[in-house]
């Protein structure tokens, strides 16, 4: 049979995630060391996995409702208030889904119209342009820059805005820049949203991991509250990868909408997860201070260490990459990356893999243990001095 | 200045570089907090850790429970100190509860702490009885996990 001819058009043009062609390699790869994993290297806390494990010896095997546990749903509004002073009514405000990913694509879907566009900052998670075109949209990428330390400038986001704008992405804290939106960066966008009807989707799975200071939501900001629609989920503050748990947050009309779709596509979030993530939030504050201190001095070593082998690095103020220019190598991202992971069997992600302004620089995550990145620095430095 | 005592104890092999890294200081500055820390006796000392088992080596380690008579003016100090002194022991708590020290010792067979309890720890005056527990199987020790878990065979690289 011809799949090409059968095959969706749209799904065919996809290009896949821009790392598959190292993961063979690195798969028969002995000794290597790969900071290229976008998970934290933590095992879920205890308390966390036996609740899980508590619901399945109750029983508690069945569906939940469509939106997820009331109860989660109301730890989840009380969580919010309490760390980022978000404000969110459990009942018809939070919708529990299957990671936050899950959470993006019923958001894409639920709010395109064929040839809406949709408002990509990047270099970013690799997600949101291929589901944008899934939903009928159209993405149009806008390039951060190093020296503004990956944020979007009001001036880039009024030039990108067209009449067919329906959607602004904000990914912050970053994957991969570790770039972070301050307050008073997001108040400097207000102006431009007003007296439009264009909503803003804030990806904040990284929002407790933010170096220094506090992660501000758009949603926080009284002019951007009602257009925003809050993404955040389990896997990275709480190292719950696996169970596959995330939410949205929005005004109740587009909760209503993005629930249809998730009862359709998915029935509920996974029920024992589900458990375990009111274990998360009644009494895991403590875990997320403990792995966000590891990750810091991690942070912290990478920023001291990577000038002194020749790369030029910005401080990440968030999420877990450092992303540093690899620009006086000479080489092209895809190029350092392949030969680094030839010579020095040591995997980072080339920049292009996160769209344009990727060029130039690698993403190294540092959820990784300290000897490994350490021994990794070390033979990165050996392939630099090599060339 | 803990944060330094808290990785070393993590990680005794972190070197002075490394600290400075992790906590934004001057790798000198390290160096100077080290030294006197060792100087004070606030770092006793630098050791691995070990799975002997693993090594190859037939190894018993002991609880011991003792009780004693305080004496007059050192309390448990001194007996404390008449026990401590033996190479074979290697710690020695006040405990609360039941018994008062509890004593940990190692040897190479069952016989050889066995004699060793007989023999020196329950004929130290002051010493009015002892209960020996051997340690069949050790899990964790100080953070670290005696067996490996299991390698996840399959790794997924996502971006």
């Amino acid at each position: 049979m011809d799949y090409n001819s059968i095959l969706s058009d749209k799904v065919q043009g996809l290009v896949p995630s821009g790392i598959r062609k190292f993961f063979d390699i690195l798969n028969e790869m002995k000794d290597a060391i790969s900071l290229g994993v976008g998970e934290p290297d933590f095992v879920t806390p205890w308390h966390i996995r036996n609740a899980g494990i508590y619901s399945l010896e109750k029983g508690h095997t069945k569906y939940t409702s469509n939106a997820g546990m009331l109860s989660l749903r109301k730890e989840i509004s009380t969580y919010l208030s309490r760390r980022f002073d978000l404000n969110y009514d459990p009942a018809s405000q939070i919708l529990v889904t299957v990671g936050g990913s899950e959470a993006i694509d019923l958001a894409m879907r639920a709010l395109i119209n064929p040839g809406d566009e949709v408002i990509v900052p990047v270099p970013s998670f690799v997600c949101y342009g291929p589901l944008v075109s899934m939903a009928g949209g159209v993405p149009v990428y806008i390039q951060t820059k190093m020296e503004n330390e990956f944020r979007l400038t009001p001036e880039e986001l009024r030039a990108a805005i067209t009449p067919k704008t329906k959607l602004v992405v904000l990914p912050y804290p970053c994957n991969p820049t570790g770039g972070i939106m301050e307050r008073g960066d997001l108040e400097a966008l207000v102006d431009i949203f007003e007296g439009t009807n264009i909503m803003i989707l804030s990806d904040e799975i990284y929002a407790e991991l933010t170096y220094g200071l506090k992660h501000t939501s758009p949603a926080n900001i009284e002019a951007l509250h009602q257009r925003t629609i809050v993404v955040n989920g389990f896997s990275k503050c709480y190292a719950m990868t696996g169970w596959r748990l995330g939410y949205v947050c929005a005004p109740e009309p587009v909760i209503t909408q993005l629930t249809k779709l998730h009862q359709f596509a998915i029935m509920c979030a996974p029920t024992m997860s589900q458990y375990a993530a009111i274990a998360a939030m009644k009494d895991g504050d403590g875990d997320i201070e403990r792995m966000h201190r590891e990750y810091d001095r991690r942070r912290k070593y990478l920023v001291a260490e990577l000038p002194k082998i020749g790369l030029d690095c910005f401080e990440p103020r968030g999420a877990f990459y450092v992303f540093p220019s690899i620009k006086s190598t000479g080489l092209s991202s895809d190029d350092f990356c392949e030969r680094l992971l030839i010579s020095e069997k040591v995997a980072v992600i080339s920049g292009t893999a996160f769209g344009e302004g990727g060029e130039g620089f690698v993403r190294m995550c540092y959820a990784t243990s300290f000897d490994e990145i350490k021994e990794a620095l070390r033979r990165i430095d050996r392939f630099i001095k090599s060339l | 200045m803990n944060d330094i005592l808290k990785l070393l104890e993590q990680n005794s092999r972190y070197t002075a570089r490394d600290l400075a890294s992790m906590l934004g200081m001057e790798e000198a500055a390290v160096e100077a907090a080290i030294a006197k820390y060792e100087e004070d006796k606030v770092i006793l000392g630098y050791q691995a850790l070990i799975d002997w088992d693993r090594a190859g080596e037939e190894f018993v380690t002991a609880l011991i429970e003792v009780k004693v008579t305080p004496q007059l003016g050192d309390g448990f100090d001194r007996i404390a100190e008449r026990i401590y002194q033996y190479d074979e022991v290697e710690s020695v708590y006040l405990m609360s509860g039941a018994f008062d020290l509890s004593v940990i010792i190692s040897g190479k067979t069952l016989k050889e702490v066995a004699q060793f309890v007989a023999r020196r720890l329950s004929t130290i005056e002051g010493v009015t009885s002892t209960a020996t527990h051997f340690i069949l199987k050790k899990y964790k020790e100080k953070h670290c996990l005696f067996r490996k878990q299991e390698e996840q065979k399959e790794r997924t690289l996502f971006v």
